[in-house]
């Protein structure tokens, strides 16, 4: 028996409404660990190279880990899988709130969502009920309403995943959002849903989770909280989250300013972590077991409309604010909720956006294909073109695809300035003063993502332009903070007050019983970060070391202004780091694993289908 | 009197649900907050806030209770005795507070017996001991929200 584990797999096809229930495979277990590791070995195993994004044959994976819902600081994590309509490739986006520990109680490690409906559907998960019910009314409303509704036909204690209409419409960086707030953001999950016409997915379970030694886990969770409250950041980072980030990030020369022209926002003081708290705070709201909680309630008033909103977080901040030049917290939290509402990623939503409005500065858009004109900071300019993209009208159409394949159609040089890796729009970072960063995102398996390697304070701490050792810092946080995604547990008690990770090899063993080492796991991390890009191998034609690129903007232009005012990385440094990034983890020039490296990892059948002997 | 008066200060509550998760760890040694003896609700997406719901002991699942199964302890605090209680679940139906909890697990009600682990384990002070404001470790929290 698997313990830490609910035990089991729901396998659910919306096309007949057909249900299966697994054992969940204790080799799977074993090597993959849970969660994101589940996610992409399920992925790997059943989706042909052939399967388009929005075909019927596409599946959504919502997987938890053996550490979800378990007592320990911040452990409802969850991640969503699916082949990635931004890129084509391997998908994952994960988000806290509640619906991961709901999902383990309900007795499921992971669910497998295939097929289309034939209808606007709902899937209802209530211990071993399933069913797939009729969306009704729920087609067409926003993230916010549709919770509400559901929740008031359900009851508040039902935990909702769901899109909004930038999913039903097949945006390319449409998320999932639960809990009035949390968002699955990235690769465009909540279209494959909407592509599924599956509006929301709602949860409810009462089970306990089985541990192996409950006592000890006890002892050991209220150490690890006891920790937590002793740690100095515990009072220092919680007030403000993830925005407080923002001032070094600024003080940098990081912070993504007019679609990445530069990296040095002067209004960055109006939209900060201090701007949330003194200005439009309602209340701290945390996820799943959180004592740390980032989530800040907000409130605020734009033209006539008072709304409510939770964020804006840092990534929102810097993509939707310095990226966009908005220059007070209420018009960031403004357009963040516009976003959540709409249900579109606000990292991919306003990097697109700011793509168009230097588009239209450098006179490629007009006012004519937009419907207005567009400038920096003009928070009704965002709203509208949010709202364009979501319904797919006029030029939100073609944004709606997202920037690589918008600036293609546009043409003009605009390819040099749109900021994407993998097709992915870049996230919060600017980095051309920060090599271990860049190679973050240039070799971040779901495309240009910082959370798989947030490499920006190992910059700092060696030297912005050393190049030494950095390429070997990114292999190590690639294994270790996707690691947390596994694991189905936040890592920001670690990333965010530094918390030991001694207590997560302790924590994993009397939870599960299985006798791993830390090193143990950080295996299986790499064993997922290989097949993850064994999957890229498969899915993308000629995937290989061109897709490991950056935008050009960050080769060809220099950082005009602020603290890394004139810096840029030179090419051929950036294909020194990747040429050491491949050499370290045993990949050929190409950027592609060898058997050798397979072999050694236990990917046996990647090599057979790959056909790479 | 109970040796344990909970007090809560709503606001700064964060919906973590910890409490329900200790509660349930130390009465029932579960990993299952639906076994937690306090409830939290989410008023979500205005006004934005979370409520907490808790016992006082106020004792009037005792005055109900057609089999005086539940019974009040030296301590101060009410106890649901599993022997005598029928299951007829009246005291969940009777509760002020909404506090008498079930779960399909279980053919008896359970509720709060004024352990604390709650108010220890609480990371945002939203529950605490109205005797002991100050029992918590980290009390330059309010200053700094």
């Amino acid at each position: 028996m698997l313990y830490g584990y609910a035990g089991r797999i729901l396998r659910v096809n919306l096309g007949d409404g057909s249900k299966e229930v697994t054992d969940t495979p204790e080799e799977m277990a074993r090597e993959f660990i849970g969660s994101r590791g589940f996610g992409s070995k399920i992925l790997w195993d059943e989706l042909d190279a052939d399967v388009k994004p929005f075909d019927r044959d596409n599946i959504i994976v919502m997987a938890a880990g053996p550490l979800s819902g378990v007592l320990l600081p911040s452990s409802g994590k969850i991640s969503f899988h699916t082949k990635s309509p931004a890129t084509g490739g391997y998908a994952d986006s994960n988000m806290g709130g509640h619906i991961c520990a709901e999902l383990k109680q309900a007795g499921y490690d992971a669910v497998v969502i295939e097929g289309r409906a034939a209808e606007p559907s709902y899937l209802y998960l209530e211990d071993d009920e399933v069913e797939v019910r009729p969306a009704g009314d729920l087609w067409g409303m926003g993230c916010f309403e549709g919770e509400e509704y559901l929740k008031e036909e359900l009851g508040e204690d039902a935990q909702i995943a769901l899109i909004g209409p930038a999913g039903e419409n097949k945006v390319k960086y449409a998320c999932i959002g639960h809990d009035f707030g949390r968002q699955a953001g990235r690769c465009g999950v909540g279209a494959v849903m909407g592509d599924k016409n599956l509006k929301a997915v709602a949860v409810r379970g009462s089970r306990t989770i089985p541990l192996k030694d409950p006592e000890a886990v006890y002892e050991k969770g209220k150490a690890m909280y006891q920790e937590v409250f002793d740690n100095p950041g515990f009072l220092e980072w919680t007030p403000e989250g993830t925005a407080g980030v923002t001032d070094w990030i600024n003080e940098i020369g990081s912070f993504p300013t007019k679609n990445f022209w530069t990296g040095y926002f002067e209004d960055y003081d109006k939209i900060n972590g201090r701007a949330i708290l003194e200005q439009i705070l309602v209340t701290h709201k945390g996820c799943f077991s959180c004592p740390i909680p980032c989530g800040k309630y907000s409130t605020g008033t734009v033209g006539d409309e008072d709304f409510v909103v939770e964020g804006p977080e840092y990534e929102t901040i810097a993509m939707m604010g310095g990226n966009l030049m908005l220059d007070s917290i209420e018009k960031v939290a403004y357009v963040n909720k516009v976003a959540d509402d709409l249900g579109l990623d606000t990292i991919s939503g306003g990097n697109v956006i700011a793509f168009a409005i230097e588009c239209f500065e450098k006179g490629l858009l007009d006012e004519e294909m937009v419907g207005r004109t567009l400038e920096w900071g003009n928070v009704d300019d965002v709203a509208y073109v949010l709202d364009l993209i979501a319904r797919r009208e006029g030029i939100g159409d073609l944004l709606a695809e997202g920037v690589r394949y918008a600036s293609r159609q546009i043409g003009g040089g605009s390819q040099q300035f749109a900021i994407e890796t993998k097709g992915l729009e870049w996230s919060g970072y600017e980095s051309r003063w920060a090599p271990s960063q860049m190679l973050a995102y240039a070799t971040a398996d779901v495309g240009a993502h910082h959370n798989r390697a947030w490499g920006i304070t190992y910059d700092i701490a060696v030297g912005r332009d050393a190049l030494e050792g950095k390429a070997e810092k990114i292999v190590e946080l690639q294994h270790l903070r996707p690691l947390f995604d596994a694991l189905g547990i936040c890592r920001f008690p670690w990333v965010e007050i530094d918390f030991d990770l001694q207590h997560y090899e302790e924590i994993f063993k009397i939870v599960t019983g299985m006798d791993f080492s830390w090193e143990d796991l950080l295996r299986a991390s790499e064993r997922i970060w290989n097949l993850n890009r064994a999957f890229n191998m498969k899915h993308i034609p000629g995937f290989g070391r061109e897709d490991d690129s950056v935008p050009e903007r960050f080769f060809e232009e220099d950082v005009p202004t602020g603290p890394a005012e004139g810096h840029r990385l030179p090419r051929a440094d950036f294909e020194k780091l990747l040429d050491r990034y491949y050499e370290l983890r045993g990949w050929d020039v190409n950027g592609r694993p060898t058997p050798e490296t397979l072999a050694e990892l236990g990917l046996d059948f990647v090599i057979e289908e790959l056909d790479l002997q | 009197m109970s040796a344990l008066r909970l007090a809560v200060n709503q606001d700064n509550c964060s919906g973590c649900r910890v409490c329900q998760l200790v509660c349930a760890m130390e009465q029932f040694s579960e990993n299952n907050p639906k076994k937690g003896r306090l409830g939290i609700h989410g008023r979500f997406p205005e006004p934005g806030k979370y409520e907490i719901s808790y016992c006082d002991q106020c004792g009037v699942c005792a005055d109900v209770c057609p089999v005086e199964a539940i019974e009040e302890h030296d301590d101060g605090y009410y106890w649901v005795n599993e022997e005598l209680c029928t299951g007829c679940m009246l005291c969940v139906e009777e509760c002020p507070r909404d506090v008498m909890f079930t779960h399909p697990d279980r053919e008896t009600p359970f509720k709060c017996v004024d352990c604390g682990v709650c108010v220890t384990y609480c990371p945002r002070n939203a529950i605490y001991d109205a005797d002991d404001p100050q029992r918590t470790k980290y009390k330059e929290f309010e200053e700094v929200q």
